[in-house]
């Protein structure tokens, strides 16, 4: 007999004991404490954008100094310009999504990374130890979600640590732990993912069509990165919240990579000796 | 209601508050009754963050709440659910004063053409013997000292001056057929408030409307429980006390009062607000809701203010108890009965000295010192031009605040420093500007929305020179009394006679704070043990209590009940201590039939335990714990032996809530619509009285307001709050984290308006007003939409009103355009709605100065 946890352990791909985050965008409010109090428990400095004009979004995107980052996307009027007033049920109309690192079962960001800075931890987290980080950035665009960022300030790669030094600590991630509505949760990979399908087939009743989560290898799209340990519950099309929806690791790309080379320099060395024959 | 309690409602109406924004951590209660399939309804002229979770959004028109809410009186009066179910009628009957006969002489809004029976030409405003019950009047002797005292140019203060005497049962009629009773009163009253008339007030289209009326009534009932949330998008209004009126006379029509999930959820802004009204920080008011001793209302020594505001029936029988008590508390041996206790110690109001009256009183050189704790009036205050130039008239203000904020700088950095208008060296006023521990710097409590104590402990000394509020207050006091112990003057004998004398602990010599806790508490003063309650407290000066309402705090010595942390899913009896008596939900007697049965399963709260012979529940009752509930009263019992076995209102008179308020308001017997003071469009509902009759204005030249219609003027303005920032920014717009989040000013303009100038996501616009101009930039957003107000499209500007010149988020004051006005009730201004004028562009005077710069 297979257990549930081993059954959804072949869903979610994580390692055992793997710790993750669910973020439920349909219980998101977007007040963006997560952001706060990352940036608090971590000591992140405030970014300089100023006013933006992107809906109620200011600080734009993941980055070195931004490791929870809370989307706004407005959808409101239809095409005549009509303003709904029945709402589909949980978050409409004024999508907001609460994005962290993936914490991928696969990490590209680790895989590039030539120093060994960044490790798996004994938590199946992603981290990058700052003390070891040259700033080489190869992390930067192994990432097909755009979460590592170089630092102008001390010129090192940042990103979310799933508040390792907390969960050294026993304690819950900074951003969990402030979220008022339970938008952000936290715990064992496999577990979330049990509660996260319970959740979506629960809003599928409820007639929130749309949902699904984004990161389950039952639905697809998570390729050669095997899984997230930190996934997402979404109700429109993943690109809708700056989310690919087919993520990939360039790291995938190199076999046909060097394959392509290894051909090309077959064809050409070839049509070299044969242009020489001809003399 | 607690705002767990929203977690038992079957539909939740969120109006005139941006709940998921600005109370975040109660919107998770929002959330569960959702989850459990609860229908969450957001009416509000935006789609804010709360809309965005709700099932339905309904856009308004800001100022039109009340006429949204009478049609949902109309509605449901006219319902068939309402008219079948017999559960409606049975707790109107019971429960409220809809059978009481009103004074014959009465005349409603319907039958003067939008004023009441009873109002005053002369003095503007009115005279309540008219709205009494039927076979009774006020009490004697006042209306003729009120008379005097207007003469002399003084404002009667309301809440004192209508206080009645009641004899013996009411008049009344339990058919409620009577065309004299209260029901039939109320239903005649808003007989005009159809499903028609408020799509043409408030912009609601009638199918929208119909939509919430229905979802409402039929989420009320025997086994159903509605509730609604309000913030200060209510209060903010000349109108402010009678539209939360009119959403408590909707929940008694509808049953949903006293029981779990209904009821309504007055959302406070800020930690502990609550607290501050509850051992208030107010001018009118004493600590437990007794009112500062007020020349108007007859208050010249303790027995006249007692015999002026003790009920002969209820729980405010007891009122000479919580009075003599709170004097013993803070006089001690100087309060004796041969002296009225030290009643003559306490000030004597004359007038209006709330926070809008007192800012022309700084300008106009009448008030010379300020004390500014917490506040920053330079940026949050209505009208702040004038209140800054108020601020710069005084001899002398205190500061204290973490940050040099506006109202600290505004001497030499201001708009009109900036532009030339003020010169610094002009400017007399000293501050002293003083550093503050913050939150994690000090012991204390807050007392949240639902009346919920609950302690918190210091976690790191403050800085430096940094000190806590009880620190500053507690040292003041002993400084005045050094400074005043041989002066024989009226305020040196008061300040002699207070006592002081707490323990101080820690690095800085704080004040013991728990010592605050046990005087507040209350005790014995033969041998200051601590009483277990307000029962123990006496009126002949053997015992001594801070503030009433929060008698059994602390129990016994070192029983910190706010310190309590034992949670649960109903209740919560073991969290904290709620005030009074640590009951959740007040009046909860309703939430039992007059029988004293639950009404129904599903929400059970407290009952009538037959063998036990007493109430027993989830939570602390609020009755006499073991009044049965056929309990009649003898003709002449006092207090609360004068109250039947099912009158579970026993803060009222009778023990019924009021469909129609005899007493107690300023502007009116009953809610009825007025515009907002200015108003793009005229009252359609009594065209002959626009706006409340009795509004308490500020005709000043520096404060001029719009007239209705002024086509100068013709978009209605709305500001509020952002989840980023706080309140006027004190505490959020200097911290880095927060201030990156929403880091500039703006105002929210849809897209069909911005089109009419031309303007772009992101552009400078212009607001103007007869106060004054600013220059923001526009967010131009399909959530701000045009809504259809008397046949033409009416549009709506949004604006935080967090920006100011300092800190890190910076942007001009959206209270520069706003007037002081009062609520005659509440004083509270009208920010919610005001009329305004828009252009593309910035101020040209900024354009020069920037220019200038470069």
């Amino acid at each position: 007999m297979v257990s549930s946890a081993e059954r959804n352990r072949s869903r979610t791909g994580a390692r055992e004991g793997a710790m993750g985050f669910l973020t439920d965008t349909t219980l998101c409010i977007g007040c963006k404490a997560c952001e706060v109090a990352c940036k608090q428990w971590n000591q992140l400095p405030a970014d300089d954008f100023g006013f933006t004009g992107h809906s109620y979004d200011n600080t734009n995107d993941l980055a070195a100094e931004t490791w929870r980052h809370v989307s706004f996307v407005e959808q409101i009027a239809d095409g005549e310009g009509a303003r709904p007033t029945s709402l589909r049920a949980f978050q409409s109309n004024w999508l907001m999504m609460s994005d962290v690192c993936k914490h991928c079962v696969n990490a590209g960001c680790l895989e590039a990374c030539p120093t060994g800075a960044i490790i798996r931890t004994e938590f199946d987290t992603v981290v990058i130890q700052q003390d070891i980080c040259n700033g080489c950035g190869y992390c930067v665009p192994a990432c097909p979600f755009g979460v590592p960022a170089l630092s102008p300030i001390d010129n090192k790669a940042h990103k979310c640590t799933l508040c390792y030094d907390r969960l050294k600590g026993g304690m819950e991630p900074a951003c969990a732990k402030a979220c008022p509505t339970d938008s952000i949760q936290f715990g064992l990979v496999d577990e979330l993912m049990e509660r996260a399908g319970q959740r979506v087939a629960s809003l599928n009743d409820r007639g929130v069509d749309g949902a699904y989560i984004y990161g389950d290898r039952e639905t697809g799209g998570t390729h050669g990165i095997d899984g997230l340990n930190a996934f997402f519950i979404l109700t429109a099309p993943s690109e809708v919240y700056n989310l690919p929806a087919e993520p990939e690791l360039p790291q995938d790309k190199t076999f046909s990579g060097y394959a392509s080379t290894i051909l090309a320099a077959a064809v050409f060395s070839i049509g070299a000796a044969l242009s020489l024959r001809g003399r | 209601m607690p705002q767990q309690s929203l977690a038992d409602s079957d539909c939740v109406i969120i109006m005139g508050s941006n709940m998921a924004e600005n109370h975040p951590v109660g919107f998770r209660f929002v959330m569960k009754a959702k989850e459990r399939g609860a229908t969450i309804i957001h009416i509000d002229p935006r789609f804010s963050r709360t809309s965005a979770m709700a099932d339905v959004h309904v856009p308004i028109r800001a100022g039109s709440d009340l006429a949204f809410l009478g049609g949902l009186i109309n509605y449901t009066l006219n319902s068939e659910r309402w008219n079948n179910d017999p559960f409606f009628r049975e707790f109107v009957q019971h429960y409220t004063n809809g059978p009481a006969l009103i004074n014959e002489d009465f005349r409603d809004t319907e039958d003067l053409a939008g004023k009441f029976s009873g109002f005053d030409p002369e003095t503007g405003e009115y005279e309540f013997e008219t709205w009494q019950y039927a076979g009774e009047s006020q009490k004697s002797d006042e209306s003729e000292e009120e008379q005097d005292e207007q003469e002399a140019g003084q404002t009667a203060e309301a809440e004192s001056e209508i206080t009645e005497e009641l004899s013996e049962e009411l008049s009344q009629d339990p058919t409620m057929e009577d065309p004299r009773c209260a029901f039939q009163i109320i239903k005649r009253h808003f007989s005009r408030y159809t499903p028609e008339m408020v799509e043409q007030v408030s912009g609601v289209p009638k199918e929208l409307f119909l939509q919430v009326a229905e979802k409402l009534v039929n989420s009320s009932g025997r086994d159903r429980t509605s509730s609604f949330c309000y913030a200060v998008a209510w209060t903010q209004h000349t109108t402010g006390t009678q539209i939360i009126s009119c959403c408590a006379l909707l929940q008694l029509l509808l049953g949903n009062m006293g029981r779990p999930g209904g009821g309504i959820l007055a959302l406070r802004g800020h930690a502990t607000i609550q607290g501050s009204t509850d051992i208030p920080t107010l001018y009118n008011l004493l600590p437990g809701y007794m009112p500062m001793p007020s020349i108007a209302s007859g208050h010249s020594n303790l027995k006249d203010y007692i015999r002026v505001q003790q009920h002969r029936t209820g729980w405010w029988h007891n009122f000479p108890k919580y009075i003599i008590s709170l004097l013993k508390a803070w006089y001690g041996d100087a309060a004796t009965e041969e002296n009225d206790y030290g009643f003559d110690y306490l000030p004597k109001i004359s007038g209006d000295y709330s926070f809008s009256a007192m800012m022309p009183m700084m300008k106009d050189g009448t008030l010379k010192g300020l004390f500014c704790m917490g506040m920053n009036p330079a940026v949050g205050g209505q009208n702040s031009r004038l209140i800054r130039e108020g601020l710069a008239n005084l001899d002398w203000m205190v500061m204290r605040d973490p940050y040099e904020i506006e109202s600290a700088a505004f001497w030499y950095d201001s708009p009109e420093v900036r532009n030339g208008e003020i010169r610094p060296e002009d400017i007399k006023t000293e501050i002293f500007f003083l550093p503050p521990a913050v939150t994690p710097e000090k012991d204390g409590s807050y007392t949240n929305t639902q009346r919920l104590v609950q302690w918190h402990e210091k976690a790191v000394d403050p800085p430096g020179e940094c000190r806590s509020e009880p620190w500053f207050m507690y040292y003041l006091g002993r400084r005045l009394k050094a400074l005043y112990a041989d002066d024989d003057s009226a305020k040196g004998r008061q300040i002699q006679a207070l006592t002081w004398g707490y323990d101080t602990e820690g690095k800085h010599g704080d004040p013991v704070l728990e010592q605050i806790v046990e005087e507040i508490n209350g005790y014995t003063v033969a041998d200051r043990k601590l009483v277990s309650g307000f029962a123990d407290l006496k009126d002949d000066g053997s015992t001594a209590c801070g503030c009433w309402i929060y008698s059994g705090i602390m129990p016994e010595s070192g029983v910190n009940q706010a310190r309590r942390r034992k949670g649960d899913d109903r209740a919560a009896l073991g969290w904290g201590f709620a005030w009074p008596d640590n009951r959740r939900i007040l009046y909860n007697r309703a939430s039992a039939d007059p029988q004293g049965r639950p009404w129904s399963e599903e929400k059970r709260w407290i009952w009538w335990d037959e063998e036990l012979g007493r109430w027993t529940g989830y939570d602390s009752p609020d009755f006499p714990a073991s009044k049965s509930p056929d309990y009649e009263p003898e003709p002449e019992s006092v207090g609360m032996e004068a109250h039947r076995g099912d009158a579970p209102f026993v803060m009222m008179p009778h023990g019924r809530a009021l469909l129609f308020a005899s007493t107690g308001l300023r502007d009116g017997p009953i809610p009825t619509h007025y515009e907002p003071w200015e108003t793009p469009v005229t009252n359609l509902i009594y065209p002959e009285q626009a706006r409340s009759p009795v509004v308490t204005t500020f005709d000043r030249a520096d404060n001029r307001y719009h007239e209705i219609g002024d086509p100068r003027f013709p978009y209605v303005m709305t500001t509020y709050r952002l989840t980023e920032h706080h309140t006027a920014g004190g505490m959020s717009r200097f911290v880095p984290w927060l201030a990156e989040l929403q880091p500039g000013g703006f105002a929210e303009i849809s897209p069909e308006l911005a089109g009419e100038f031309g303007v772009d996501n992101g552009d400078w616009i212009t607001i103007t007003t007869l106060r004054g101009s600013i220059e923001t930039r526009a967010l131009v957003t399909e959530r701000m939409q045009p809504l259809q107000v008397h046949g033409r499209a009416i549009h709506q500007v949004g604006m935080p009103w967090h920006y100011g010149w300092g800190g890190i988020a910076t942007g001009d004051i959206a209270n520069d355009l706003s007037a002081l006005i009062e609520d005659p009730n509440s004083r509270i201004h009208q920010a919610k709605a005001f009329t305004c004028d828009i252009s593309r562009g910035r101020l040209p005077s900024r354009v020069r100065s920037d220019a200038d710069g470069e």
